[in-house]
């Protein structure tokens, strides 16, 4: 079994690498035009799994480089962080969140969030200069070398998740999830807090086989899920989707978000430029010619009835 | 410095003198600074430039209460969206003037001009305050194009429209060097200028509200709609009229002294139009705004918190004031339309506040919403100054509210 999806995955993978170099290339591909990416992979994470070890958090700050990283026990002891809702930060690509749980309040319910890796991204769609690009495997990833600043990508966001190096004066970045995309694109590759799950609550596959497996758990597990997959068709669909035993708005999660994709929204006015352009110049410049006329016709009037005073 | 008038002595001052110092020698000129206007200035100026400083030294974290969940302070809200939106009055009055032939508001293109190119110079340095890596600015230009973002948009025709109004004020400046041949060029430019500007304005002031399209999820219901572009077209013309009204009468009060044969019968006139073009740029709107409301079916939110605070915009700035306006006109009374004119200009800026961050964010808590720093504070009230210094330096030495006595006037 394990052999069998060893080799799944990497048959995935070649497909992936091979989407990359042979289709068009990625940094060309406009976010409004975006093919879609049908090899591209993705996470399902099943929400009932999760035990809130904080190892995921842990494995992502190592893996990523990032600061404030500490010794992982403390990670699993510290339960503090458990009494407020957390969401990314500056340090922090993921964070686990816990839920009470409405069907039993003993077992509460852990939450991972990071970057949802959209299909199609409201940040990429927002930025001005283009730092962002969905990557043909699927992660969204970010360019620090073009970005200004202008924090468009964070409002534009509709799962709240990037963030702001606001103490950094003179090179602040935005941050986030990568999807550990410097991994995924390697042959065989998961990402970190995949690897290092201890309950298997993430998994990591082809988007299209991970949505399969979603709706089989449900339909095999009678009374487990809600018949939800989180993800699979919020603002257009996701890379990473969620199970869950309750409704997801009991979860943390935004359900009155849609299934539009973000860039969708202002599409139709990107689409009047050239019509603007080409009518206003136009309606301009008949208004002038009517002007000078009605000034010709003003001085002629002005000239004759100046002659005929001077005929008398 | 106010009571100078624009002379050349027989005597005959130096060039820096007569350009630089109003015709006065340099310790003359010092002395006639001493004002209490001046002392202000200076207390704010006092303030604000260590504040600058702190902002570039210290970035933005200590600066400001800009937070993950709220990237977006009043430097966006009020320093871009409403310094935008009020110095709409350039293509305003360029049309009517340039294209439309109204030569009875001739006299306001100049100084429309001048408040425009200024409102979008110093919206543009107060932006760059917001910018986390400000000395990118022009990487939207010349880097890297991110067409499929509306702030691509803004980002280019901003720039392209401060070019327009730069040339559409550029004869002024000639005059006031006595180019002559430099001045002649220019003016012929300006019918181009103004042509490409009503383009520029239209997309790029609809396009400052098209930044929120993408946000259905952040922005309350009563502000989010397709047509926000729409209402914030028609809110940047009432901006622009309204802001005209009120900067002529300001600067037919302060800079009496210039215009020679000052009528004010005729600024009366222009004003009781100008404030007829408002009410219905105001009913227009406010019909556009009830659209909206009836076509989001949003109706049964006008029943809650955020709903009352729509309504006082809505009815109080928008519907109140187009109403008083019109009577206003009705009856000639000028007092009467330059105050509601201060209203509707008042309405457009919490309509921008309202976009930006009042009505922002409204499902977050509120100990997560935002509230501004006093250092984001004080750095708006300088950029402001700033901007009101360089207008009244501008005006002191220009032919801006008079025709130049060597120039022929400009045709309109």
């Amino acid at each position: 079994m394990d052999a069998d999806r060893r080799t799944f995955l990497r048959v995935l993978t070649g497909a992936g690498i091979a989407a990359a170099l042979g289709a068009p290339d990625p940094a060309s591909a406009d976010v409004a035009s975006l093919p879609g990416y049908p090899n591209q992979f993705g996470v399902l994470v099943d929400t009932t799994v999760c035990i809130g070890c904080r190892r995921c958090e842990w494995a992502c700050k190592e893996w990523n480089k990032l600061p404030n990283q500490r010794p992982l026990k403390e990670y699993e002891k510290d339960q503090n962080v458990f009494l407020q809702r957390r969401r990314t930060h500056a340090d922090t690509f993921t964070v686990v969140n816990r839920f009470e749980n409405p069907l039993d309040r003993s077992k509460p319910i852990y939450v991972k969030k990071q970057c949802m890796h959209c299909y199609e991204p409201g940040c990429a769609s927002s930025c001005f200069v283009k730092a962002f690009t969905k990557q043909p495997v699927g992660a969204v990833t970010y360019d620090a070398s073009l970005c200004v600043g202008c924090r468009y990508c964070m409002a534009a966001c509709p799962f709240d998740i990037p963030a702001y190096e606001y103490d950094n004066a003179f090179t602040p970045q935005v941050t986030k999830c990568t999807f550990c995309f410097d991994r995924i694109a390697k042959e065989g590759g998961v990402p970190a807090c995949v690897g290092i799950c201890p309950v298997e609550t993430m998994t990591f596959g082809r988007r299209t086989d991970l949505i399969d497996l979603a709706h089989k758990k449900i339909r095999d597990n009678p009374g487990r899920y809600v018949n939800h997959v989180y993800g699979e068709r919020e603002v257009g669909g996701t890379s990473w989707m969620y199970l869950s035993a309750v409704p997801f708005n009991m979860i943390g999660f935004r359900t009155d978000l849609g299934s539009v994709p973000i860039p969708t929204m202002s599409k139709p006015f990107l689409s009047l430029v050239s019509p603007v352009f080409i009518v206003i110049p136009a309606l301009c410049m008949g208004l002038y010619s009517f002007k000078k006329r009605r000034d010709r016709l003003a001085e002629e009037d002005v000239k004759k009835a100046l002659e005929r005073k001077e005929g008398k | 410095m106010m009571d100078a008038t624009v002379s050349t002595t027989a005597s005959g001052p130096t060039w820096i003198q007569d350009k630089l110092f109003l015709g006065m020698t340099f310790k003359d000129y010092r002395r006639s600074n001493y004002t209490i206007f001046n002392a202000v200035v200076v207390l704010i100026l006092a303030v604000g430039i260590p504040v600058i400083i702190y902002r570039l030294a210290y970035g933005l974290g200590p600066s400001t209460n800009l937070s993950d969940n709220n990237p977006w302070g009043i430097w966006i809200g009020f320093d871009m969206l409403c310094g935008v939106a009020l110095a709409a009055g350039g293509f305003v009055i360029g049309t009517a003037v340039h294209l439309m032939g109204m030569k009875e508001y001739g006299f306001l293109f100049r100084p429309a001009v001048l408040t425009g190119f200024l409102g979008y110079l110093f919206a543009i340095i107060a932006l760059t305050f917001d910018l986390g890596r400000y000395y990118r600015l022009p990487y939207p230009m010349v880097v890297s194009w991110g067409v499929s973002s509306v702030l691509f948009l803004v980002a280019w025709h901003v720039a392209l429209y401060l070019t327009c109004q730069f040339v559409e004020w550029c004869p002024a400046i000639w005059e006031w060097l006595n180019l002559t041949r430099l001045r002649r060029i220019f003016i012929k430019a300006t019918l181009g200028a103004t042509i490409f500007g009503v383009c520029l304005s239209m997309l790029h002031q609809s396009a400052l509200g098209s930044i929120f399209l993408l946000m259905p999820e952040k922005l309350h219901p009563l502000w989010y709609s397709e047509y926000i572009p729409l209402w914030f077209f028609m809110s940047a013309v009432i901006g622009g009229l309204a802001m005209t009204i009120i900067e002529s009468m300001a600067s037919h009060r302060i800079f009496s002294h210039q215009v020679k044969n000052h009528d004010p019968d005729h600024l009366d006139r222009v004003t009781l139009g100008l404030g007829k073009a408002t009410s219905v740029a105001l009913f227009a709107y406010f019909f556009m705004k009830v659209i909206g409301l009836a076509h989001g079916n949003n109706w049964h939110y006008l029943d809650t918190g955020y709903g009352y605070w729509y309504l006082v915009e809505v009815i109080g700035f928008v519907f109140i004031p187009a109403m008083a306006l019109m009577y206003a006109i009705q009856n000639n009374r000028v007092r009467m339309v330059r105050g509601w004119a201060i209203v509707a200009a008042l309405g457009i800026v919490l309509n921008r506040l309202n976009h930006s961050i009042i009505a922002f964010n409204w499902h977050l808590s509120w100990q997560d919403r935002y509230v501004p720093h006093w250092m984001e504070v004080v750095l708006t009230i300088t950029v402001v100054t700033i901007g009101v210094l360089t207008f009244r330096w501008i005006m002191n030495r220009m032919p801006i509210l008079y025709d130049h006595p060597d120039f022929e006037p400009e045709k309109h």
